[in-house]
């Protein structure tokens, strides 16, 4: 056992953690009040290489490893989840499944530019019919002479409408086995497709500056070779991109977490009542004990989660595990936050109000609480 | 071209510093030790250069340090310098200005140079001698506080600023150049900088390697500490009750004008 970063993930943390202090701290206020997607930001986290963190260098990524992600994840979410969420996706759904699954053709027509984060991808599984439930999927897709025709709706998509989106991938029914199942595929379907289109943005309460869309396919036609991976094998390939996209999720609900107690300490050394800084009551405190303690486990589970990966062992419960409980604990870290901060924790110009808006959507992205502990319990054979 | 930029490793500027009343040395235990930010700017005027230059023109980071300074060196790697000289032997501790500048010109002569680019002080011991002590020792041309820097084939153009405005002065190669933040912002290392770093050459240097005609460390010291005091706390604002908004303005004015700064 060894609880030693190595030099690299020592330098990429500490890189991550100056840019998002820098670069991304002084925007977050202002978009999450604007929902303006930061084109910006993401142009600089490519410059760095971010966008392709854990993809091979000769497809155009850097080359790091699980834990170096989730440590950069951490500290983009440390100043705005929003921005976090738009790196996590990027990589963990939209990229991923290229990697994974894409033909050498795939990859070098997509996997190059979205590891370089010249491009943007979707990972379309969530229909407006089909969430936890995501085998009930309605989206379909029949071949007729060497082309798919799409039709369909998905709701929910992140990094999907862009001005840098080059597409999304998606699950859709391409047919149905002798017992009358559906046979269940993965297409990439690219943006400029004829009846495919997106919507505006949803309004949302967190995660305001990401680009969330509904996606509609009416008779969008893709050829043949846009399947990805292998055909009927579409619901098992997004599964085990979001096996691995939960240490993401993970990484991001303790990064949140992270920035939630940077400002409770902070506010209560300097906010004085009774003559002396809130920080001298004990009740103030044991709250900032105890957010430091299970901002400390989870970490600890994300970290176990994203070094099994790396070293090729089987990391799903240990994912599944971590997601559920940084997911709650930053949720209860960011209630505390905002206790600490008072009244001022309510007014939007104190970064803990964003916070805790944010952070309910790690309870519910990427297979709520409750379809974890499915998940979980199914992992133990109940 | 051949360009050398020396960087000091120096005690977090965040963390509190602590100077040990006995050896008169900054306590350098138990404080993360980082890059001089001020040698940032050198590595980005360095780096700027070779970007300008391209092929054949190269980047070697020199320090002086323990030999645990090596992380610290990889990050100058990871923002794109080509690989490192560090200079490390326990002779070398307690070494002054002096001492330390005649040992980095030995090794800098030994790695060769056509231009050597300094920051131009230290946030740890702040004398700003150094730059001036290694052109001397080199036998350069030495331009300190440069702001703007150009190279024309064996020519050095170059902006020096001073209090009131800056002189534009020119110098033959091989030169040495201390630069101010005004070169610009440093850059971010890389991903691929950071992953590439390792494969980078940080070559060990000890004083045996040197062969130095004169003592340095300890013994070669040509300046001893002799005291050391903690400035005196900052004197508490000056409250002016006032009438009214013109009689405020004229209160400071009289103030700016007793502190001659208008
Ligand atoms: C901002 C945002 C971004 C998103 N990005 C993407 C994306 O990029 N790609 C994508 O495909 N999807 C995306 N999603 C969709 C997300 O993954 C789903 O919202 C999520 O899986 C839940 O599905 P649902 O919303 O339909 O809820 P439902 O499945 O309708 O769940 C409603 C409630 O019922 C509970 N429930 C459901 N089934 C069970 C059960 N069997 N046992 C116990 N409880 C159950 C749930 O836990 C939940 O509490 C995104 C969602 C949001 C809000
Ligand atoms: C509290 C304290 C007080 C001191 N007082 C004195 C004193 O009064 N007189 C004296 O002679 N010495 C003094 N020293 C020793 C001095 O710190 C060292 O000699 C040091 O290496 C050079 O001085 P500097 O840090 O002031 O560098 P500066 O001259 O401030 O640094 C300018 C540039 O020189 C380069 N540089 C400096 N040090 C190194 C290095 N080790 N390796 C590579 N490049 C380097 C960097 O590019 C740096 O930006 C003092 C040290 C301490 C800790």
């Amino acid at each position: 056992m060894d609880f030693h970063f190595t030099d690299e993930q020592k330098a990429i943390q500490s890189l991550c953690r100056e840019f998002a202090r820098d670069e991304v701290k002084p925007r977050a206020e202002e978009m999450d009040a604007s929902a303006a997607f930061p084109y910006d930001l993401v142009k600089k986290m490519a410059a760095l290489g971010l966008m392709g963190l854990p993809f091979p260098e000769e497809y155009g990524g850097s080359g790091a490893d699980t834990v170096s992600y989730a440590l950069a994840v951490m500290e983009i979410a440390r100043a705005d989840a929003s921005t976090a969420i738009t790196l996590a996706a990027h990589v963990s759904l939209g990229s991923m499944p290229f990697y994974l699954f894409g033909t050498e053709a795939q990859k070098q027509k997509y996997l190059v530019p979205l590891a370089r984060g010249e491009m943007l991808w979707g990972f379309g599984l969530t229909e407006p019919q089909a969430g936890s439930d995501a085998g009930g999927t309605r989206t379909r897709a029949e071949l007729r002479d060497g082309r798919w025709t799409v039709n369909g709706t998905k709701a929910f998509i992140t990094n999907s409408g862009t001005d840098i989106t080059g597409g999304t991938t998606i699950t859709a029914i391409t047919g149905h086995d002798e017992r009358g199942r559906p046979e269940i595929s993965n297409l990439a379907v690219e943006q400029a497709t004829p009846g495919f289109t997106r919507a505006k943005t949803y309004r949302k309460m967190g995660w305001r500056a990401s680009d969330t869309r509904e996606l509609s396919f009416a008779d969008a036609e893709v050829p043949e070779d846009a399947l990805l991976g292998r055909r009927g094998d579409g619901l098992k390939q997004f599964l085990q991109i979001l096996d691995g996209g939960r240490i993401s999720v993970a990484a991001l609900s303790v990064g949140l977490a992270m920035g939630a107690f940077d400002e409770s300490l902070a506010y209560a050394q300097a906010r004085h009542q009774f003559g002396k800084p809130i920080s001298k009551f004990q009740a103030i405190q044991f709250k900032l004990a105890d957010m430091l303690c299970q901002i400390e486990h989870a970490k600890l589970m994300v970290l176990k989660a994203a070094w099994e990966k790396d070293r090729g062992e089987d990391f799903v419960m240990s994912a599944s595990l971590a997601k559920l409980f940084s997911g709650e604990m930053s949720h209860r870290v960011v209630n505390e936050a905002v206790q600490i901060h008072g009244g001022y924790g309510f007014m939007d110009e104190y970064p803990v109000s964003r916070m805790y808006r944010d952070q309910k959507i790690n309870e519910i992205g990427e297979g709520t609480n409750e379809i974890q502990r499915l998940v979980i319990c199914r992992l133990m054979g109940l | 071209m051949k360009i050398v930029v020396t960087v000091k490793l120096v005690p977090d500027t965040n963390a509190d510093k602590r100077i040990d009343p006995a050896s008169k040395r900054l306590v350098r235990t138990g404080v993360e030790t980082v890059l001089n930010p001020f040698d940032e700017y050198a590595i980005e005027a360095a780096l700027q250069l070779k970007d300008k230059a391209g092929e054949g023109t190269t980047v070697t980071v020199v320090t002086m340090a323990p030999e645990s300074g090596k992380e610290v060196v990889r990050k100058a790697l990871a923002m794109g310098c080509d690989d490192a000289v560090l200079l490390s032997d326990d002779g070398l501790a307690g070494s002054d200005v002096w001492g330390t500048a005649y040992a980095l010109a030995a090794a800098i002569k030994k790695s060769g140079f056509d231009l050597v680019v300094c920051g131009t002080q230290s946030t740890d011991a702040i004398t700003g001698e150094l730059p001036g002590a290694l052109a001397e020792f080199l036998g350069v041309p030495g331009l300190t506080y440069v702001r703007k820097v150009e190279l024309n084939g064996t020519t050095l153009a170059a902006e020096r600023e001073t209090d009131n405005g800056y002189l534009k002065v020119s110098c033959p190669l091989p030169a040495l150049i201390s630069v101010t933040k005004s070169i610009g912002e440093a850059r971010y290392p890389s991903l691929k900088g950071i992953m590439g770093a390792k494969k980078k050459t940080i070559a060990p240097l000890t004083l045996a390697d040197l062969a130095l005609d004169a003592p340095v460390g300890s013994v070669g010291a040509k300046t001893e500490v002799l005291a050391l005091a903690q400035p005196p706390a900052r004197e508490k604002g000056k409250v002016v009750h006032v009438a009214d908004g013109a009689e405020g303005a004229r209160a400071i004015v009289d103030f700016l004008k007793e502190k001659k700064l208008i």
